[in-house]
């Protein structure tokens, strides 16, 4: 009773969704440089490259549902096509979140550079590893390194608050800077929603390979689904 | 949770070959358990020891306790035992020349009831049970039990099973041999029946299992390898076994 292509078929869902968290994780990476950069050039290709994403999640949705509907999984592989379902609607959303930011840095340019009190690039390069991090363990199917992308999200969130914080501080004081501190602040907040994406994307690995449902810290096992 | 069926260590044989190597569960009663497993892993042999056909085999034996309402069925006469552990088999068997109305009556008649008032309220009570009254009322002395559709004659047998009020219902792949309505006449059949009796179904197809028992067994090479409420075994099994088995890795 061995389902091989039925197996085979769960394989290429994987790299469906792999092929699109590429994408998702390229649009990140693309728009913190563009930021760093000043880049308008960069920021364009962020847009240009949304449809395509939106595209892949539709492609992933209609191949997990198919599989639902004609190989009616059981226990794991239930569990993966659910996850997969999940994490593709996150990778939209990182997809958006990557689009929010290069709008932000397209509006930023047309103002003089400040220097503001808040370290875009370093909460960008802990946002990204969550992504890359998250991934992997989507990948290898490892779930105890998943939990550890959960743990980074509360130093993101840290960095969120505190860039608030200052930000708002500086808005305060120097009312001059108040268009470039708004634009960081909504790009700090874009890079923390990046983060609960990649957290929610390991919550989904753990269910995946466990059976248990973590989100919320709901910390018990999924006995329904 | 009341017991219907204790099983202890049972043990059973075809010759010198152990079918069985020692199970042991309890079936809650008024709910319909599941019993699954690859072919050969004993599954049918573990029913056919609860209502003792198993032993009906001249080269079989079977060891260990199956209790039924406290009593152990090795204790009591097989045809006591199943008058009150019914069964329906995989291929409909309706007695050919029999009409509907004698199908279902034979049982009770083989038990001695001759009223006719008394026969012809359990044939319809039976057959209003089974799901099979409205489609044969008109014709229950005129038509044999083999003139029947498939589905029909498989819900007949079932009538013929719960004219003599059994406790317990053993159903070895009930629906394998029928299309998808007379499938799904038959898992509604046993939703409603569990009300009044308690199911033990052997089936190949999961996603039956799955949609009409509250506990699933899984079976292998004569062990009972886990034994669960049926979301457990299908959303997350604790046995890697019961998961490549469900999953289709092995088999």
């Amino acid at each position: 009773m061995t389902r091989t292509r039925f197996h085979q078929e769960l394989e290429e869902l994987k790299h469906r969704i792999l092929a699109m968290a590429g994408m998702a994780e390229q649009a990140v990476d693309l728009s913190v440089q563009a930021y760093s950069q000043r880049d308008i050039a960069m920021c364009q290709r962020v847009l240009n490259n949304e449809p395509a994403i939106n595209r892949a999640e539709r492609e992933v949705d209609e191949f997990a549902v198919d599989l639902l509907a004609m190989q009616q999984p059981m226990a794991i592989d239930l569990r993966f096509i659910l996850a997969v379902i999940k994490i593709n609607a996150d990778l939209e959303r990182v997809g958006d979140q990557a689009v929010n930011i290069a709008q932000r840095v397209l509006h930023l340019v047309e103002y003089a550079p400040k220097d503001l009190p808040v370290d875009i690039p370093a909460m960008a390069s802990k946002v990204r590893k969550m992504v890359r991090d998250a991934l992997q363990c989507f990948i290898e199917g490892d779930a105890d390194q998943a939990k550890r992308v959960l743990e980074a999200d509360d130093e993101v969130d840290r960095m969120n608050k505190e860039a608030f914080a200052n930000l708002s501080a500086c808005m305060q004081d120097h009312p001059d800077s108040a268009a470039q501190a708004l634009d960081a602040l909504s790009i700090a907040r874009n890079l923390e929603r990046v983060a609960d994406h990649a957290t929610n994307i390991a919550e989904d690995v753990i269910f995946w390979i466990r059976g248990a449902d973590v989100r919320h810290h709901a910390g018990q096992t999924a006995s329904r689904i | 949770m009341a017991t219907a069926v204790e099983v202890r260590d049972l043990k059973a044989w075809f010759g010198k070959t152990e079918a069985l190597h020692g199970i042991n569960m309890s079936v809650e009663s008024n709910h319909a358990t599941a019993v699954i497993g690859p072919s050969g892993c004993g599954k049918s042999t573990f029913i056919r020891c609860l209502n003792r056909m198993h032993e009906t085999n001249p080269e079989a034996k079977a060891e260990g306790e199956v209790r039924i309402g406290g009593v152990d069925v090795y204790d009591v006469p097989a045809v006591d035992v199943r008058r009150r552990v019914g069964m329906v088999f995989q291929k409909p068997n309706p007695f050919p020349t029999m009409s509907i109305y004698d199908n279902v009556a034979a049982g009770l008649k083989l038990n001695g009831t001759r009223n006719r008032k008394t026969l012809d309220d359990a044939v319809e009570r039976s057959l209003q049970q089974a799901a099979l009254w409205d489609e044969v009322k008109d014709v229950l002395k005129k038509k044999s039990g083999a003139s029947l559709s498939g589905g029909q004659q498989q819900r007949l047998c079932i009538a013929r099973a719960l004219a003599v009020n059994p406790e317990v219902m053993l159903m070895d792949e009930p629906a394998s041999a029928l299309d998808p309505i007379s499938t799904a006449k038959i898992e509604d059949l046993i939703f409603e029946l569990k009300q009044k009796l308690t199911i033990v179904i052997v089936t190949h197809n999961m996603q039956q299992a799955s949609r009409v028992a509250e506990y699933t067994g899984f079976f292998l090479m004569g062990n009972l390898v886990e034994f669960d409420k049926t979301e457990k075994i299908f959303t997350n099994p604790s046995d890697k076994r019961t998961e490549d088995y469900i999953t289709g890795r092995f088999g």
